[in-house]
């Protein structure tokens, strides 16, 4: 637990550590290439910065309309089958759009039943396990100019949907 | 396909607005995403641009070479079309040690470098390749280790054991992944009669 901490604290700075390290040592001229190298990041940031808006903006609208929410409710009867806890499905439908979004839910959750409740654990379990599928898609193929995205999203929400289903199984064996 | 999606999220939400009587949120929610998005590419520029400084030095002292080929067999099961020298094979390393470690960060603009070589390996056409599927699914199924802030913020609000969910959620992510991955490699597996016939270099 403690050494996890720390793991956390150290790997950003090791491998800055090591990168630099490694280019001293090689004689390289280690500020020269930061600087060619944010460069490009400054422009990857840019190219995507319209795409960013756009989603933005349709994420925004989607969740101040309530969209979400009636889609959480409108799924209840199917994940209550499945006993899966309803309080959770707003937080499954929202991570796929936004990440931020899902947070404050997450937040939201743990203020309500303790980050260590069966329904704290599981949506630790959730967020953990699972990305942000329609910012992602969206990103990376606006910025690389494709349209026609054929399996992608397909692949994408069975992957997500794996995820979330080994999160209830796992958080019911193991808690 | 994403001109649909995004149309149809916008129609769905003005309307489901009108109906439920949000429609005010909505109009609040519109601008202030939009400036939103510009705050938060205001912080990506920072931590992006620092990410691939450091990265373009490792590069240079040939640390993500030695990285790649660690990774080659890895990326030859997934890529099994990519020409075996091309720069692209070292974006997609990167990328996936990125999210491995959970810098999710530093992951997407090597991600994105490598989306742009695939368009151009795959002659700058419109419609995506099985290796840009592959791209994307893996990325989006989390591969990320430590959750580190999940962690952080499990002991925020007073956890006794914030990490305690780590191994049930690297299963979970494990599960994801693996599913992932499957579905990848069958689909590039069906849709190879379709393939490319030019795949030079």
């Amino acid at each position: 637990m403690r050494f996890l901490i720390y793991i956390s604290d150290y790997i950003i700075p090791f491998i800055f550590f090591y990168i630099i390290g490694m280019g001293l040592l090689m004689k390289q001229n280690v500020f020269d290439d930061f600087i060619s190298g944010a460069k490009d990041g400054f422009k990857v940031v840019i190219d995507i910065l319209p795409t960013l808006i756009g989603l933005m903006v349709a994420i925004g609208i989607l969740r101040a309309s309530g969209v979400l929410d009636e889609l959480a409710y409108l799924l209840q009867p199917v994940t209550d089958k499945l006993h899966f806890p309803s309080e959770a499905v707003p937080l499954v439908i929202i991570k796929m759009f936004s990440s931020s979004a899902a947070t404050s839910l997450l937040l939201d959750i743990f203020k309500e039943h303790g980050p260590d409740s069966y329904l704290g654990r599981l949506t630790s379990i959730i967020m953990s396990s699972t990305e942000t599928i329609f910012y992602t898609l969206a990103v990376y193929f606006m910025a690389a100019g494709v349209k026609k995205t054929r399996y992608t999203l397909v692949g994408c929400l069975l992957a997500a949907l794996t995820g979330v289903v080994a999160s209830v199984v796992v958080t019911n064996l193991v808690f | 396909m994403l001109n649909y999606l995004w149309g149809f999220m916008i129609v769905l939400g003005v309307t489901i607005g009108v109906i439920s009587g949000n429609i005010g949120e909505v109009s609040k929610a519109t601008i202030n995403s939009s400036k939103e998005a510009v705050m938060l590419c205001i912080t990506m520029l920072g931590i992006m641009a620092m990410w691939t400084g450091i990265m373009h030095v490792a590069k240079k002292c040939g640390l993500v070479a030695a990285f790649t080929k660690a990774l080659r067999p890895v990326i030859r099961f997934l890529y099994p079309d990519l020409p075996k020298d091309h720069i692209v094979n070292e974006h997609i390393a990167s990328n996936m040690i990125a999210n491995i470690l959970g810098l999710g960060w530093a992951a997407t603009p090597m991600g994105l470098m490598a989306m742009k070589e695939l368009k151009a390996l795959n002659n700058d056409s419109e419609i995506a390749s099985c290796d840009m599927c592959t791209l994307l699914i893996i990325n989006i199924s989390s591969l990320q280790l430590i959750p580190v802030n999940i962690i952080a913020y499990r002991s925020q609000y007073g956890s006794v054991n914030p990490a305690e969910i780590l191994a049930a959620g690297l299963i979970a992510t494990i599960c994801s992944t693996c599913m992932g991955v499957a579905f990848s490699v069958i689909a590039r597996k069906r849709c190879t009669r379709k393939r490319l016939k030019g795949k030079t270099r």
